[in-house]
């Protein structure tokens, strides 16, 4: 190359780009544009909805939930009157949403296990009859199902008077099902106790287990070690404060049953509804995940030695999780939001109660304001925990 | 001494009789093992419990033209509850001699649906029938044109209101879904926060409270003497409630794409719009159209919480069916009919999502 080249270069600068050619400066204008779009639509809803409240001379504001509630609450798990206030009421309603969150997504994941396993039964009949199942539950709307259950128990189950008995104590009707539980007794707080202490010597125990296989090579056993722990504390507990044994069994006084504890057919319904709808769509997650880890995975485990305990354990288990994970947590979150669905059937869940607080105290931006935060305090609680379970099971690369 | 040779063995080496047939399919597929066995036996007594039963009570000691009165005395299932009451499950509060109107619009949607499954129809001309169809549907179901009597949306019901609720939810849904969705994956941290704040939310919380929000607080919204029909409203929370699950699919076929096409739009200097338009959208929405599907069948049955609202929709209308005291008791009967309605409908989309997933799947 001469030097004639390089003077030949043009040296001018460019010439400025124009503004709204420059895609920085237009991607700011945009942005901005954008912002200002949405406060004026924000300021316009705003200043409607002040304007509407001031006309029918409503009170902004959560004063309300210091006020006396007036309303009664079917199924409580904290003690609660119509006496207590609306904060009260509303706290009633978040455990009732939680209890049958908690206890719908165990099942749930219990039963869409099973049945994702029986879809990839050899047995054609098992095989089918999930497949069958799984089409059925997911293709029919969850309230739908909800209706069917509670008009279920509801007209076909007898009255309290002519209760069904499957066992000693239990009761079946269309009030719910009754079931004797032990008698309050201060020795229930310390089998708490002991199964919370050996939770933690589990705990212990697992991760000195672990050490000691790396440093030696012997398994020790850790299962049925833990079992005997969790199993024994709590009965060691119980027989040292006395063993209590003394039952609080249900007795037909009128037209109901008193004693014991009793589930009502609307958590019944929803329970029931919700688990065998969701079950449908864990199965497929589940059928899905155990499919993706492919054969020659377990034939690979065998050829190893290790017992088909250790091959489910060591080597399926933890790669089929890490498929099932993600979707399942969208499941899991999938049946919280749907307990919503209380409100149809009369159980009294979060949704419900503020339903009602609405209703009466008018406050419906407040209302549904706390709806959206508690369930979206649901859906990010339970997603962090997922994602750093999910971080824990993912795959390391090397 | 060759063919004697084979003629025999053609005699001879037949499979086993039990490995072969029926007996040889039961074998493999049914007692392949002692546990397996074992599984077909119990299954089998469970079915045998179970299904004569169902069959007497649904078939044998069943009523299926008889009034509510027979009904509550007879053991067997109360059919008659559905030819009875039909047509106002189906149509809801419309007025009785107009219901043939909802009953052509509807068959006018089954038609253009049907029509549009084969992929050889998705041309431009068909979202021009489209357009012109639910033109067709809304001028049927309102009336007020061409000397149609005019009928107020608040007597809307039943069927045609489920399937307005759920076609035009989605097709509203579907052009704000893939904005979000393009908005999410923006470089502009201004239209990227909005978006996913706007998606995430939505996603968080329960479709039921988006509907309260729509019958309670959406009225609060707007200036003083101006209201909005109630099935709008509802409408207006299932756009915005299925828009976010829309976007968050579209979002999965965006990321789907490779560099390599982004940059070769751009090096043919195409500008956002055209790269998005011309190159990224045509293949990324085709890679999602089954879970798209999925999404519609999901909106199909969430509308049914529009019962919750005190929308008479086909859910609603059955219930109130059922409060009527001749009716009284006989829920299982009518929400299984139901329950067959939707199900035909969400069997036959997912049915076709499977299909179109094997049609437009390159084996890549």
């Amino acid at each position: 190359m001469g030097k004639g080249d390089i003077d030949s270069i043009d040296k001018t600068v460019p010439e400025a780009v124009p503004f709204f050619n420059d895609p920085a400066k237009r991607s700011i204008l945009y942005q901005l544009g954008a912002m200002l779009l949405l406060g004026l639509l924000g300021y316009y809803l705003l200043s409607n909805t002040m304007a509407n409240l001031e006309r029918q001379s409503i009170a902004t504001g959560l004063g309300f939930l210091e006020k006396e509630s007036s309303f009664e609450i079917g199924e409580s798990l904290i003690s609660y009157s119509a006496a207590d206030t609306y904060a009260r009421a509303l706290v009633v309603g978040v455990l009732n949403t939680l209890i049958v969150s908690f206890v719908g997504i165990i099942l749930t994941v219990i039963l869409g296990t099973f049945i994702g396993v029986a879809r990839l039964s050899t047995n054609w009949l098992v095989s089918r009859l999930a497949a069958v199942y799984i089409e059925v539950f997911q293709d029919i709307p969850v309230l739908l199902q909800l209706f069917f259950w509670y008009a279920f128990f509801y007209e076909l189950l007898p009255s309290p008077r002519q209760a069904l008995s499957p066992g000693a104590g239990i009761f079946i009707s269309n009030r719910g099902m009754v079931f004797p539980v032990p008698e309050s007794h201060p020795a229930h707080k310390y089998m708490a106790a002991a199964f919370l202490g050996g939770c933690l010597c589990v705990y212990l125990l697992r991760r000195w287990a672990r050490k000691q296989q790396a440093r030696t090579g012997k398994v020790f056993p850790v299962f049925s070690v833990s079992a005997g722990i969790l199993v024994g504390f709590p009965v060691i507990a119980w027989w040292l404060s006395g063993a209590p044994a003394a039952m609080d069994v249900p007795a037909l006084t009128g037209f109901n049953f008193e004693g014991g504890v009793n589930i009502s057919p609307e958590f019944s319904a929803l329970l029931l509804g919700l688990v065998l709808y969701t079950a449908a769509f864990v199965a497929e997650v589940v059928r899905a995940g155990i499919q993706a880890v492919s054969h020659g995975q377990t034939e690979a485990a065998m050829s190893l030695g290790l017992k088909s305990g250790q091959v489910l354990n060591l080597v399926i288990l933890p790669q089929a999780l890490r498929v099932i994970i993600p979707p399942l947590t969208s499941q899991m979150l999938n049946l919280t939001k749907n307990s919503s669905l209380a409100v149809a059937i009369g159980y009294p869940d979060f949704v419900s109660v503020a339903g009602t607080t609405i209703n009466q105290t008018g406050q419906a931006i407040e209302g549904i304001a706390m709806m959206m935060v508690v369930y979206l305090f649901f859906s990010l609680t339970t997603s962090a925990f997922m994602n750093w379970y999910n971080k824990k099971v993912a795959l390391v690369e090397r | 001494m060759s063919k004697a040779y084979s003629e025999k063995t053609e005699e001879t080496i037949k499979p086993p009789l039990t490995s072969v047939g029926v007996i040889g399919w039961i074998k493999a597929n049914l007692l392949n093992s002692w546990f397996n066995s074992l599984l077909t036996v119990a299954t089998l007594y469970l079915l045998l419990k179970i299904i004569p039963a169902f069959i007497r009570w649904a078939f044998v000691d069943s009523l299926w033209m008889s009034t509510g009165a027979e009904c509550h005395q007879a053991g067997g299932a109360c059919w008659s509850i559905i030819p009875a009451n039909l047509r106002f499950i189906l149509f809801g509060f419309f007025p009785y001699d107009l219901q043939w109107r909802p009953l052509v619009a509807m068959i006018l949607l089954v038609g253009l649906l049907f029509y549009s499954q084969n992929r050889n129809h998705w041309k431009k001309s068909l979202a021009y029938l489209w357009i012109f169809g639910l033109f067709i549907m809304g001028l049927l179901m309102k009336g007020g044109l061409f000397g149609l009597t005019s009928v107020e949306s608040a007597q809307w019901g039943g069927l045609p209101l489920t399937l307005i609720l759920s076609v035009f939810g989605l097709t509203a849904a579907y052009p704000l879904g893939v904005v979000l969705a393009l908005g999410r994956q923006s470089k502009m941290p201004a239209i990227k926060t909005i978006c996913v704040i706007y998606i995430e939310l939505i996603r968080g919380v329960p479709l039921i409270s988006l509907l309260f929000m729509s019958s309670v607080v959406f009225p609060l919204f707007l200036p003083e003497g101006i209201t909005v029909n109630k099935i709008v409203r509802a409408q207006a929370a299932i756009i915005l409630f299925t828009a976010a699950y829309i976007a968050e699919v579209v979002r999965g076929g965006l990321q789907g794409m490779s560099r390599g096409q982004y940059e070769a739009a751009e090096s043919l200097g195409l500008n956002y719009y055209q790269t998005m338009r011309l190159v990224i959208l045509p293949q990324a929405l085709k890679i999602v159209i089954p879970p798209t599907v999925s999404i519609l069948i999901s909106a199909f049955k969430d509308t049914s919480l529009v019962v919750i609202i005190a929308l008479y929709d086909l859910l609603k209308t059955t219930q109130s069916v059922l409060s009527d005291p001749e009716w009284m008791g006989f829920s299982s009967e009518a929400y299984l009919f139901i329950a067959l309605i939707y199900f035909v409908c969400c069997f036959a989309m997912s049915n076709y999502s499977r299909r179109l997933e094997r049609e437009l799947d390159t084996g890549h």
